[in-house]
């Protein structure tokens, strides 16, 4: 039953002067970020996978079901995808309503999964109206509504949010944490935008000019130093988290990953829920002995893994957390001086002071 | 009308003709419209060209094919065998052919714009939730294409009403059969009965106005949609 929880696929060919050849395999559980700069061919690998495109040199495997080999190609109507595409592409000649209820299986529009939908994404205001009338973070979220109702057994989001203006994004951004937390669905999402991919992903396929640079889990991804995105200044780690108090009087929640806890600030949540934070490798800084009299509320021990120069002036560091260096993975952007003056090297024993740590829903 | 039973004859036959050619051009239209449209064939603009022809060839020249084609010696004559006739010249069958022949590309041409202009999007949509190529044409292709479908249906028709030279050609001027409007007048100033021609040419001016504004105000009405 193993092969029942992979995405499996493979693609090799030619669309004018744009060669592809990518092939990666990640678990069908959580959110696959398809990640790299435009024109990469990310949006033709989704293509693909929904069988939008055909290339006859292909293979492609959800779950255990063959959807394309050598011999066989499962036309798009018969695969069981949800797709939301970079514009909304909503039927103007539809309501709200009956483009939500276009791929959903007779009955759906008084099922409690219909409900559920329209609440998730907070558009059941907006059933009767033409989509010719809806804002365009709006039409996006109808547009998720509807690949969602169409009862997928994956679902795929090519840039769904890099049509949005920034306001925009951040209206839609918690809605799809939601619905990562809530579902259970497989979800690939191509994106060019290192900070969605880092509030959002679960495994992270890295490609470049038609080709598969990288694939795993995010944080093994985004945390290897051998890899491009660890050197950017974007870079971040991703940590599982779970609220083990909440002091009200601050409003602060102590969060426990593996390897240290944090405090951080935000609404009360009960014990036991669990959260993801996201820390940009230039959000931590390094000290030899433990500071005081600080501001910085995080400050956890760890041992340095690996320190790899990032361009001329600077260095990014793999760090551990827990004191003999067990724990999960940070990453720290420093000057390539401090890096000179603390002596900094592999193995040495730190203390990584945390300013600033993203929250998302987990 | 009373007084004129002659006219009411011409202008009843004129709209069986028209809506019947109208009717079958819709049929017919329609999947060459779609055809044309989607296909990727490198010799589908010989096709379309083909389905053009009637825009540029002198009616009389269609007129003298369709002639020949529908006489007794052709296959309209071996068709209208079928059921005892002679031939499809001048009968009301053959005027329906030359109709359809004639008028196709004002019909198969708006409808062809039109899905020219839905592109890919919203049929791969269709596509990913689930819709068969069937269902996606006629619950997203067509419903989306409906000002073409709009535009085609009142070219054809229109067209039908104001055709004369292959009338003239494979259908004569029998009364009631094949003397369609434009014939009549035709006729009504060669035995020189200028009011009832006027009558007639007043008529199909007004007929003409209406349908041109009719027209205007469908691309309007498009062209707000499309906002």
């Amino acid at each position: 039953m193993t092969a029942a929880k992979i995405i499996d696929v493979a693609f090799r060919g030619t669309l004018g002067q744009f060669a592809l050849d990518a092939a990666f395999t990640v678990p069908a559980t959580g959110i696959t970020a398809l990640f790299g700069p435009s024109g990469c061919g990310k949006t033709t690998v989704l293509r693909c996978i929904a069988g939008l495109h055909r290339f006859d040199d292909g293979f492609c495997a959800i779950g255990g079901d063959i959807w394309q080999d050598r011999g066989g190609f499962l036309p798009a109507h018969k695969r069981p995808v949800g797709y939301v595409f970079q514009e909304a592409s909503l039927f103007p000649h539809l309501s709200v309503r009956r483009n939500l209820l276009f791929g959903a299986p007779r009955g759906a529009a008084t099922g409690r999964e219909f409900d559920e939908a329209i609440d998730l994404l907070g558009i059941a205001g907006l059933l009767d109206r033409s989509p010719r009338n809806l804002s365009g973070g709006e039409r996006q979220r109808v547009a998720v509504g509807r690949a969602l109702l169409s009862k997928p057994e994956l679902l795929l989001m090519d840039e769904p949010l890099s049509a949005l203006d920034r306001q925009t994004k951040d209206e839609i951004l918690p809605f799809l944490e939601r619905l990562h937390a809530s579902l259970s669905l497989p979800v690939i999402y191509v994106s060019h935008d290192i900070a969605e991919v880092e509030r959002l992903a679960d495994n992270l396929v890295l490609m470049q000019a038609g080709r598969i640079v990288a694939s795993g889990s995010f944080n093994d991804v985004s945390g290897n130093p051998a890899l491009p995105l660890a050197l950017t200044k974007e870079a971040a780690v991703s940590l599982d988290a779970v609220v083990k108090g909440y002091d009200a009087k601050y409003g602060l929640a102590t969060l426990e990953v593996d390897g240290g806890r944090f405090m951080v600030p935000m609404p009360p949540a009960t014990a036991g829920s669990r959260r993801r934070l996201t820390i940009a490798a230039s959000n931590v800084s390094l000290a030899r002995e433990p500071p005081h009299a600080t501001t910085i509320l995080n400050i956890l021990p760890a041992v340095i893994l690996s320190a790899t120069p990032a361009g001329e002036y600077e260095t990014v560091v793999v760090l551990a957390l827990g004191p003999d260096g067990a724990g999960s993975r940070l990453l720290a952007r420093i000057t390539r001086r401090s890096c000179d003056d603390l002596g900094l090297a592999q193995g040495t024993r730190v203390h990584a002071q945390i300013k600033g740590v993203a929250l998302a829903p987990a | 009308m009373g007084l004129f039973p002659e006219i009411a004859v011409a202008v009843r036959l004129t709209i069986e003709l028209a809506a019947t050619a109208t009717a079958i051009l819709l049929i017919v239209a329609t999947p060459i419209a779609w055809w044309l449209s989607r296909s990727r064939a490198r010799w589908k603009e010989a096709v379309a060209a083909v389905v053009a022809l009637p825009l540029v060839l002198p009616p009389t020249v269609l007129g003298f094919y369709l002639l020949v084609l529908l006489g007794p010696n052709g296959p309209g004559g071996f068709i209208a065998g079928l059921w005892g006739g002679r031939t499809l010249a001048f009968t009301f069958g053959g005027l329906v052919v030359g109709s359809v022949i004639y008028s196709m590309p004002f019909v198969v041409q708006p409808i062809r714009n039109a899905f020219d202009a839905l592109g890919d999007r919203p049929l791969e949509v269709a596509a990913t939730l689930r819709a068969s190529p069937t269902r996606a044409f006629w619950t997203v292709a067509v419903p989306l294409a409906r000002p073409g479908f709009l535009t085609g249906i009142v070219l054809g028709f229109a067209h039908t009403v104001g055709e004369f030279g292959i009338v003239l050609m494979i259908g004569g001027s029998i009364p009631g059969s094949t003397k369609v409007l434009s014939v009549a007048i035709y006729d009504y100033v060669e035995t020189s009965r200028w009011y009832e021609a006027s009558i007639l040419a007043a008529g199909m001016v007004v007929f003409a106005f209406a349908v041109i504004l009719a027209m205007m105000l469908i691309e309007k009405r498009v062209a707000r949609a499309g906002e």
